[in-house]
Order: C-alpha cells, then structure tokens, then sequence
C-alpha cells in the first residue's frame, strides 16, 4: 500500500516536470481542438464507414477509431482484425459465437444471420489496425505491453495517432518505453503533411537520447541524388539540424566523461594488480613474477567461496564476495609467507636469480591450478548489486561493478597506506627497507618482517584476485595477463613509491582508454609499453625517484 | 691459439660434430627407410632444431653468463630472424598458395592489393640473409644503447626487455601488421627454388645448423678467452668498479649485447624452415624466459653447459609434452625453482662436483644465507683470470676434463 503511495507520489511529481508539462499543454490544446470530432465519431457513423467500399474511408474510420479514447475501440479494432465486424442494416455490429453485438455498445443484438458478409480486411487495412490497436495499447498499465506497443509505432505514419502518443508521453514514467515513444512521436510528427506538426517534432527530437534520433535527423539533412532533401521545409530543416548539435553536443560530453570513467576504472584494475607488487617489489625489492598467479588464486578463491555459498547459504548469496575478500586474502598472504621463508630468503641479494625462481613457482602455479579446477574458465557470477549499471545518454552504461572496484582500490589503497605509515609493522617495514643492519641492531626482527611484508603484499594481490574474478575471466592464465603491466607500473611509478604507483596506474589506465578510440585496443597497449620503455631510458628511477641512499640499492 | 681449447677438447668437440653433422645425415639420406640404422626425418628436424635453440643458449650465456646482464627478450631476436627469412620463404611460395595469387594468402584473406613497403626486396635471397642479421641486430642496437647509457642495469634491465618481448608479441599478433597475424607464415614450399620438404634440403639446414653452432661456439670461445671477455666478466662482478679504472662499458655491453640478438637472430633462420612454421607465440614472455633456463640449467660461465643444457631441457620438453602433457609445466617449473636454489652452475657445475668429490670433499659453492646487501652476489662465482675451467665437452660426460690451457 505505502509502495503505491509513493509512486504515486512520484508520478505527481514528474508531471511537474516542464518537458512533461509541456506535453501535457500541447496533448490538451489538441484534444481539445481536433479530438472532439473523433470522440464523439466511436457511433454507428463512423463504425459503418468500416464496411465501406472504398479503402480510403476503411483507413480513415480505423485511424479515427484508433485516435479515439473510447473503451470500445480495442473491442472494435480486434474485431475488424479478426474478421468478426460486419455492418447491416447500416449498423456495424460484432459477431461472436453466433450472435450479433452492437459494435458501438456492445449490446446483444440476437442471433447472427446466415451468409453475413465481414469486413474485408487487406494488407494495408491490417497495418493501420496494428498501429491503430499500438496506440490503444500505450494505456495499458503492463510495462511490457506498452513496450511492445511504442515499438510498434516507430513504424507507423498515422498522424492521427499523434495526439494518443503524446498524451501517453506525458503519463509514461519508464524511461525505456518513454524513450520509444518521443522516438516514435517524432518520427510519426516527422513524416506527417502538417509542417507545423513536423517543425515540432524536429524541435522534440532534441531531447531524446536514442541513438537512431541522430540518424533520423541526418537523414532528414542529406542531400538526395536529385539535389533535393528529403525533407522539403527549410524552417524544418533548421530545427532538425538545431536539434542534431544539441545531441551531439550532449553526446560529447557524455562520451567524455564515461571515457575519463573506463580510463580511472581500468587504472583502478591496475592498481589493484600492482598495489601488491608496490610492497613486495617496491618496498622489498623482491623480483616476484608469480605475483600474477597470486591475482590468480585470489580470483580462484572467490570462486570456490562462491561454490560454498551457492551450496550451503544461497539466501546470502549476494554477499558472497564480501566474504570471499577475508578468504582470498588469507590464502594468498599465507601461500606468500610460505614462499617467501621456504624459497625466497635464500635469493636475497641475488635479484636475477629470484626472477627465475619465482617464474618457476608461476609455472607451477598456474599447472596446478589446471589440476585442481580445469583448463577452462570457471564461471565467476556477479552478484546482483554488482550487475547492471546505471543508464546515461547515447545508450551508455557505467557498470556498476567497475564503480564499485574503483571504490574498492582506492580502500585497499587507504588501508595499505595505514599499515605502511601508521603501524608498528609498517614502521618496522620502513625501517629494515632503508637500513636493514641498523634495524637489526635496534631489535626488529627483520626475518619475521620480510615474511610479513611479503604476505601483506600478497594478500593484497589476493584481493585483487577478487575484483578482477568480478570484471574478467577467472582461468589459470589470468595472472598472466597482468604480470607485465603490473611491474610496468610499479617501474614507472618509481620503486618504493605508494603515490608513484597509484599515479602510474591511474595515468596509464586514462592514456591506453584514451588512446584506444583511435588505435585500437592492442595498439594502445603497444603504444603505451613502448612509451614506457622510452619514459624509463629518461628517468630509470621512474616518476618518483627515491633520493638518497636507498636510490642506489 | 694454445688458449683456445685443449687438444683433448677439440678432440670431443670433433668427434660430437662428426656424429652430428657426418654420420646422421648419412643414415638419414643414404640408409632405406624401414632399416634399423635409418635416422628418421623427425630426428634431423628434432636435432637440427635443438641446435638453433642451443646457439640461442650460447648468445645468453655470453650476456647472462658472462656479462651478468638478464635478457628476458632473446625469444623476440630469434623470431625477428625467423620471420625476416620466413618473408623471404613467404615469396618462394609464388603461385602456389591456396588462392594462387602473387600475394601470400594471408594478405589476399585481408583483401590487401598490393605488397606493404616494408615487404620490397624481399624476394631476395641476399636481401633476406642481410635482414636477418640487420633486423634484429638494429633493433638490439638501439634499444641497448638508450637502455645501456641511462645506465638501466640488473633487474630493471630484464623487466623492461619482458615489455618489450611483450610489445612485440602484441603487434605481431595484429593482422594489420603484415606478418600474418595469429597464424604467422607457414606452409613454406621451396628455399632457392629448391623444395623445401625434400631430404636433402633438410639435411642441408640441418648440416648448416650444425656448423653455425661450431662457429657460434668456437667464436664464443674466443671472445671470453680475450681481453674483451675478461671485461665482460668484471662487468658482471663488479661494473662501477671497473667504471672507476676508466672503462666505458656502454661499447662493451652494447657489442655484446647486439652480438647476442644477432646471433640469436640468424639461430631463428635456420630454426623456420626446419619446423616450417613461425607465428608469435614464439615472441611471448615466457619463451625468452625459457632461454635463460636451457642456459641455468647448463651452467652459466661455460660454454659447453648452455648446449647441454639447450638439449637437455628441450629434449625433456619433447619426450614429457608427448608422454605426460600435463606435468611438463610442473617439471619445467621445478626446475627453474632447484636448479636456481641447488645448482647455481648447471649441469657443468654437477659433474665437476662429482669429479673432485673423491679428492677434496667441497661445500655446496653458494652461501645460503640471505644477504644483508642486496645485489652483490654474483651469480655464478667463477673465478674471473679462468672464465672456463671445466673444459669438458657436453657429450658423452665422461671424458677429458683436465682443463688445462
């Protein structure tokens, strides 16, 4: 009950709304001045012009049937379509079942006669009736119907149907079938003999965001073969092309910023792949190239987290992957821990070395992921507030779960920066970093803190894991795919630089989208390696160079 | 001279290449098939292909094991020499291609008219046999001389040569670039005029293959046995150091440096026509970094060690991904982890343990414990006055190890 309250509510106060108000305005001087005629026309007058003999008047009588709002006309109409409407005696009447009904009334006449004669209905007939009952149907309280019915329209060239259209405007609250029907109104408006009629749906046509409106419109604008436009009006012409800038020009700036969008979130993708490698190689200077495989196995996580859910809690299934982020984490920084005390700790100082290794441990890595769940990509299911996204102009999306990552990577940026600058571990991370003997010597236990630190940065990596299994495939490549735009960033950003790598991440995400509309994805990515490359040979200590000491290690 | 090799060892060496490049190919050619002592085409190419990668093995020894410098982008030289005469192997086809046009099929799928630029001349054999040096010599030049002059070295060195293998995997990934794309080319009919699937032909490159890792090998030999090779070892050990005493070592490593792609490239030419096909996967990531392991697993610092381990490593890769597909990432792995952890000198190091264990009974060479400094150690601690003192040649293990020189 309170629901309806407030969609009632709501709806009142779209009306408000002066572009709706506008429509109204515009549907109640129509009526007010053509549709009087067509109301009271649903009589037995108008009806018996259905079995006329001349086409011309059955078109008429079923597009001023179909223009009235009277209840009888759908009645009336399917009849037609349904070879069930006869007229005798000068009366237009339905047969069902064997009786006769008057079509105006709906009143029992009696039984049928034998060898009544129905209207024929032909081709040209039955596609004015499906317009005709379209637009009857744009009342119907279903959604999907009135979708239906507004689809059905855009065809259509009845410009008695213009009126009904409006008027359904202005009451429609969807925004997928109101955005049909403006594209239907227009072009209904477009195509209609009455310049006046056209000149405004030109004008209309400026605020509607569909992407056929722009073709319409330029269409309208091109030059013929015989020099002339397929649009006569000149006046006409103006409004269309004043209304083809105004939704490039609203385009544009939508496109901009949904670009500025993809570019931030895939820097937010890279962030979080690099992010780990920012404390392990960054901080530690450990060459870890299973980094990727530890993105891997976080995704692998949320998978099976994902299992368990769907097996033992599938009412809380939408939160599987707030639960699978402790998950992931866990697995991750414990596999980084045993890796960094069993392997790793007798290659300090031997950096090439360390490469090899841990290229080993990848490969091992992904075979065993083979092994455990398949070749194949496992299926990773968003969860339904990650699904979706919210609509803008020209048909764009931003998806919700590339906002929500964006979120997340700036989070686990923050809750690194804490752990790092204001922690007791962070402090003893900082200190064996940038003097390990003197570090020492003051009582950190440097061995227990090279394990954590190398968990921390795996775990981190972990959580990664679990934003990319919401945004790609999860399969035993999947590290691969960012291992060498993880250390891309981490280089470029400058070794042991939190800032250098957030804005490395950020800044080559925006470049490779923005580079993308005019090259293509891969030659982006091309491009921006082989950017890279040349950026290192000019500054190798990256955007943020370490000063001091450190800088030489 | 005297330094060269050890009489005995010369002895080995001939007597290996006498078997490989002698008496195979007679058996291949000369004995009917069906008879028992007839070498079967799949060795000829297997072996001659194992060749190309042990030549590619020495040029990263020469830079890794000598000079201390992690290429992680060998595989995208040796394929730039494999494409530049598979373009030349491209044009050969003539008319014979599927749509029998001038065109490689390839080009006549993406509706291209006409040859690109960067396509003239090369239905020239000449002009192929100077690409394949040129090509990936240039590119190494360049990249080595921006890289090695901001001083880029160790692991910075190797992760930018990984972008740059990756760069270049993605472009010839793309159709637009006119390699083929995807499929890369294939398909090869004639070299010269001469069928190319023909067993003399094989047996040719084959042959060629062989006398190309003798020269590779004996040319390497000369170098760490010069001056210029005892610099590159102070490179590796200790660069600022010999930066003080006033060498420039930009000249050094970027000779080498360039003499390692070019090596590798022309190792790529003659590995095409053998398999018959090149694409990009052999530009990915992880095969340049599968080079550095045919050299790990050799031992770096020797000669012998990257052949044997070249043919070790891919003749395991062969037998596991036909017998236990699944477990080849698993051994490959492993290796990469023990033999970086247990046997920092490769198989050249294991042998000569096993042979100086009856006399004096020596600790593993490499400390364990982790380093205070990082980036001191060098890799293989070979005495540097002595590049090479295990003289003994890669098969059979059991000979001539007295390393005098």
């Amino acid at each position: 009950m309170r629901a309806q309250v407030f969609r009632a509510q709501r709806h009142d106060f779209s009306l408000i709304n002066s572009r709706a108000l506008m429509f109204v305005i515009v549907a109640c001087l129509l009526w007010l001045a053509g549709i009087a005629s067509a109301r009271a026309a649903l009589d037995q007058s108008l009806l018996v012009q259905l079995g006329s003999d001349d086409p011309d008047v059955r078109v008429a009588a079923v597009r001023k049937i179909g223009a009235s709002e009277d209840p009888r006309a759908t009645v009336v109409l399917q009849a037609v379509a349904s070879d069930a409407l006869a007229v005798t005696n000068g009366r237009a009447v339905i047969v069902s079942d064997n009786n006769l009904v008057d079509a105006a009334t709906g009143e029992a006449i009696g039984a049928a006669p034998s060898g009544l004669e129905t209207v024929v209905v032909n081709n040209r007939l039955r596609g004015e009736l499906d317009s005709a009952l379209a637009g009857l149907k744009l009342s119907s309280p279903n959604r999907e119907t009135r979708l239906a019915a507004a689809k059905e329209l855009q065809g259509s060239d009845n410009d008695d149907l213009l009126p009904i259209l409006q008027g359904a405007l202005a009451k429609e609250s969807d925004p997928g079938v109101k955005a049909i029907l403006q594209l239907a109104a227009a072009s209904i408006g477009l195509k209609s003999s009455d310049v006046e009629q056209r000149l405004r749906a030109a004008k209309a046509l400026a605020a509607s965001d569909d992407p056929q409106v722009r073709q319409i419109l330029s269409t309208m604008l091109t030059k013929q073969k015989d020099g002339s436009y397929p649009e006569a009006d000149e006046r006409v012409r103006n409004a269309a092309q004043g209304s083809l800038d105004e939704i490039n020009r609203r385009l544009r700036t939508v496109e901009l910023g949904v670009s500025l969008f993809t570019g931030l979130s895939l820097g937010s993708v890279l962030l979080l792949a690099a992010l780990g490698l920012a404390i392990t190689y960054g901080l530690m200077g450990i060459i870890n190239m299973a980094h990727g495989e530890f993105l891997m196995i976080g995704a692998y996580a949320t998978y099976v987290v994902q299992d368990l859910f769907r097996s033992y809690f599938p009412h809380a299934f939408d939160w599987y992957v707030i639960a699978a982020l402790p998950v992931a984490f866990a697995v991750t920084a414990v596999i980084g821990m045993a890796l960094e005390r069993g392997v790793l700790r007798w290659l300090y100082g031997r950096p090439l070395e360390t490469l090899l290794t841990t290229w080993g441990i990848s490969l091992l890595l992904i075979q065993a992921s083979r092994t455990l769940f398949g070749a194949q990509n496992v299926e990773v299911e968003n969860p339904s507030w990650l699904s979706g996204g919210i609509q803008l102009a020209g048909g764009l999306v931003l998806p919700y779960n590339r906002i929500v990552i964006l979120g997340f990577a700036l989070a686990v940026l923050a809750a690194v920066w804490i752990v790092i600058n204001r922690t007791r571990l962070g402090l003893f991370v900082r200190g064996v970093t940038q003097n390990r003997s003197m570090a020492s010597c003051t009582g950190v236990p440097t061995h227990r803190v090279d394990m954590l630190t190398f968990g921390l940065g795996s775990g981190v990596a972990g959580l990664g894991g679990v934003a990319l299994s919401q945004i790609g495939n999860v399969g035993p490549d999947l590290g691969q795919n960012y291992i060498v735009d993880s250390f891309m960033v981490v280089v470029l950003g400058g070794v042991g630089q939190l800032a250098g790598t957030v804005i490395a991440a950020l800044g080559l995400g925006s470049i490779a989208k923005f580079l993308e509309p005019f090259s293509g994805a891969v030659l982006a990515k091309i491009f921006v390696l082989v950017m890279i490359i040349l950026f290192i040979q000019k500054r190798p200590q990256g955007l943020f160079a370490l000063k001091g000491r450190s800088a030489e290690a | 001279m005297t330094r060269f090799f050890a009489p005995r060892t010369w002895l080995a060496i001939l007597a290996v290449a006498a078997v490989l490049l002698v008496v195979l190919p007679v058996l291949h050619l000369a004995v009917p098939q069906g008879h028992p002592l007839h070498v079967s085409s799949f060795w000829i190419t297997l072996i001659g292909k194992f060749m190309c990668y042990a030549v590619v093995a020495l040029a990263m020894d020469l830079i890794w094991g000598y000079t201390g410098i992690l290429s992680l982008g060998q595989g995208v030289f040796f394929a730039l020499g494999g494409y530049a005469f598979g373009m030349y192997l491209m044009r050969q086809i003539g008319h014979d291609g599927v749509y029998q046009s001038d065109l490689p099929d390839f080009m006549v799928f993406l509706d291209w008219k006409a040859f690109p630029w960067y396509w003239a001349g090369t239905d020239s054999f000449v002009v192929a046999l100077v690409k394949i040096v040129a090509v990936p010599g240039l590119l190494a030049f360049i990249f080595g001389f921006f890289a090695f002059r901001s001083r880029i070295k160790g692991v910075y060195f190797s992760i930018i040569t990984q972008a740059m293998t990756f760069a270049a995997m993605l472009a010839f990934f793309r159709n637009d670039m006119g390699f083929g794309g995807n499929n890369g080319f294939t398909d090869f009919k004639r070299v010269l005029g001469i069928p190319i699937t023909a067993p003399g032909t094989r047996t040719t490159i084959y042959i060629l293959s062989g006398v190309y890792l003798l020269l590779a090998l004996v040319m390497c030999r000369y170098i760490v046995t010069s001056k210029l090779g005892r610099v590159l070892t102070a490179i590796r050990d200790q660069e600022s150091r010999l930066m003080f005493l006033g060498y420039r070592t930009l000249s050094y490593k970027l000779f080498v440096w360039t003499l390692a792609a070019v090596m590798s490239g022309i190792a790529g030419a003659l590995y095409v026509p053998q398999v018959g096909i090149i694409n990009p996967s052999e530009m990915s990531p992880a095969n340049s970094i599968e080079i550095a392991i045919w050299a790990a697993v050799g031992g770096r610092g020797t000669l012998f060690g990257p052949i044997l381990g070249a043919f070790a490593v891919n003749g395991a890769k062969s037998w596991f991904t036909v017998a236990f597909p699944q477990f080849w990432l698993y051994f490959l792995g492993l290796l990469f982890v023990l033999v970086t952890l247990f046997l920092p000198r490769g198989l050249m190091g294991l042998f000569e343990m096993l042979r100086r264990r009856p006399a004096v009974k020596e600790q593993a060479p490499e400390a364990v414990e982790p380093s205070v400094e990082p980036q001191v150690a060098a890799p293989a601690p070979l005495p540097a006055t002595e590049p090479v003192h295990t003289q003994s040649p890669s098969i059979p293990p059991g000979i001539a190890m007295e390393g005098k020189t």
